[in-house]
């Protein structure tokens, strides 16, 4: 198959501004990446593996996603903290006229008061994507799949 | 066979005294010490307690198996060929090799990757290659015995679908250790039913595995640290609620009661209790009755690393496995019953979002152990203050108390003659 290099860099433009709402902010703009009824899991990979469903983080829709950014601004009590997302790999595995799959590795620096940059996580996304009537593709669907078993204290941000 | 370990003795003159019979002050040095560390691992989790190490449901066929660790000490658990529990040390009896990696699997006996020491699903030693020489030179002695090298065995027993074991095989029967009241709390998760298990989480965090303890032991800050659970009524002061113990002290419950979201004469001093948030999608939060009293939350702690989390829907276990006097593992097993039907599952799965490594709730509890750590260690003279709610170590019909946790420490200064 040849690749679409418009479609390709169509969707590098995407996963770049998504890296940036949760690098750089604003946060608020990272669920409009995705579509309205959109499901966004972060999930171990051990459990992909055993083939179970359990998420550490699962949004059902944007508005969940929302409610995930609400918390984050709102609620939750958390050392500040940057993250750098690191985004490669990044292949289409098919690809339908408004409608695509695709595959990218993630690995996600942390940056927390007094401590060295360390790795927070590394995995892959396993994303479905639409193209929406404003001419933009969105996540349908995003499952951020974490290679390692353990995970360095908190995720407080989005992957 | 269990031979008490030679411990140095701690060296007092080094740290402030800990007066005699004192639980409502905690030393810090207590959180970083490595001898204090060394004697936890030996007398506490590996001394006379069950550990949790797992659930039946995990290891369900004859030859299937499951690692963990109890306190630092990785050891196996797994069902024989007859389908009966065995527990032992996941340390080869010849030079002590970690030699089974996998978290979960089945096989039909263990053999050591460094030199092939084979063992049965019994723990026994079974067979040494070149142990009869080669070519007629080397070989083990004559009088070298497979039977006196098998791995070390561990106590293993089930209640209700949940393992324990045991380094000390003269520890008392499970359902005495646990005691009457912690019995009744216990079958009120696992009544019977089977489990299903819904998925692992795993997160280090960088601080002392005490403080876990004491931060589910303390209904108290729940409702002021925890805007979510505050704000939406799941866990706050002004609700209906018990703390309980066993007759030790060593197991402890906090017990409440779901209230609404709304501001009343005893929340004023809750600063952080929002009642304008609202959440978009209400899907989230979406509690059905299933439990046979009237209680919506049952967080308990059972001695010596295990935390059995009944938050509305969302039930898990949390277990406990130290690292070092800095650090330990929280491992997380979300689970449901085999007859939840498809709504039940999906509400399990979403209010997950509570807990665990990205919790909108514990998430708080993580963040604040590790500056709990960063805070005390450098203060080593320094001491907690455990007052809340006096300074006795009695059940207690409110939220507003230290009591579990100056329990905790009652019994923990038994167990290590500290």
């Amino acid at each position: 198959m040849s690749v679409n290099l418009v479609l390709v860099r169509e969707l590098e433009d995407l996963y770049a501004r998504y890296a940036e709402t949760l690098d750089d902010g604003p946060l608020e703009d990272w669920p409009e990446c995705f579509t309205e009824n959109c499901l966004y899991l972060i999930i171990a990979r051990e459990n992909v593996e055993r083939g179970l469903p359990l998420a550490i983080m699962r949004c059902e829709s944007r508005d969940m996603l929302k409610d995930r950014v609400t918390a984050v601004r709102e609620t939750m009590m958390y050392e500040p903290r940057y993250l750098r997302h690191h985004v490669t790999n990044l292949r289409v595995m098919s690809e339908a006229d408004d409608e695509v799959e695709a595959v990218a590795n993630f690995s996600v620096i942390e940056v927390l008061p007094e401590a060295l940059p360390r790795i927070l996580m590394a995995g892959r996304y396993r994303d479905r994507l639409q193209r929406e009537m404003d001419g933009q593709w969105r996540f349908s669907e995003r499952h951020c799949i974490y290679d390692s078993t353990l995970v360095p204290n908190s995720i407080i941000y989005p992957v | 066979m269990n031979p008490t370990p030679n411990i140095s003795p701690l060296e007092p003159a080094a740290h402030k005294p800990w007066p005699p019979h004192e639980y409502s002050r905690v030393p810090y040095w207590l959180y970083t010490d490595e001898a204090v560390f060394a004697r936890e691992m030996e007398r506490i989790f590996c001394g006379r307690s069950w550990a949790y190490v797992g659930l039946a449901v995990e290891i369900s066929e004859p030859g299937s198996y499951l690692t963990t660790t109890i306190g630092n000490r990785p050891v196996i658990v797994c069902r024989n060929r007859e389908g009966e529990l065995r527990a032992f040390a996941n340390h080869c009896a010849h030079r002590g090799v970690k030699f089974c990696r996998q978290r979960l699997g089945n096989a039909m006996r263990f053999t050591c990757p460094y030199h092939q020491w084979t063992y049965d699903l019994n723990g026994d030693l079974k067979g040494v290659p070149f142990r009869a020489g080669v070519k007629g030179q080397g070989g083990m002695p004559e009088d070298f015995d497979l039977s006196k090298h098998g791995l070390r065995q561990l106590k293993v027993t089930e209640h209700h679908g949940v393992l324990f074991a045991s380094f000390c095989q003269e520890v008392e029967d499970f359902l005495d250790y646990l005691g009457e009241t912690n019995r009744y709390y216990f079958e009120r998760v696992f009544d019977g039913r089977a489990l299903t298990v819904l998925g692992y989480s795993r997160q280090l965090i960088p601080g002392n595995w005490k403080l876990m303890f004491e931060n589910i032991k303390d209904p108290y800050h729940a409702s002021l640290l925890h805007v979510f659970l505050v704000t939406f009524g799941l866990f706050r002061a002004d609700q209906e609620s018990q703390v309980k113990m066993d007759d030790t002290g060593r197991h402890g419950l906090l017990i409440s009661r779901r209230g609404t979201q709304a501001a009343t004469e005893h929340t004023k001093d809750i600063a952080n209790l929002r009642t304008d948030f609202k959440l978009r999608d209400p899907r989230l939060l979406d509690p059905v009755k299933e439990f046979k009293d009237s209680a919506t939350v049952v967080m308990h702690t059972i001695w010596p690393n295990l935390i059995v989390q009944q938050q509305s829907n969302t039930i898990a276990m949390r277990q406990i496995q130290p690292r070092g006097p800095d650090a330990f593992e929280l491992s997380w097993t979300f689970f449901g019953y085999a007859d939840d039907d498809e709504a039940m599952r999906t509400r399990r799965l979403r209010q997950a979002n509570l807990m665990s490594v990205s919790g909108l709730v514990s998430g708080d509890d993580s963040e604040i152990i590790k500056l709990a750590q960063d805070g005390l260690k450098h203060y080593p003279g320094g001491d907690a203050i455990l007052e809340m709610g006096g300074r006795d170590t009695l059940d207690e019909e409110h939220m507003v108390t230290e009591t579990a946790i100056r329990a905790f420490y009652k019994y923990y200064r038994q167990v290590m003659e500290l």
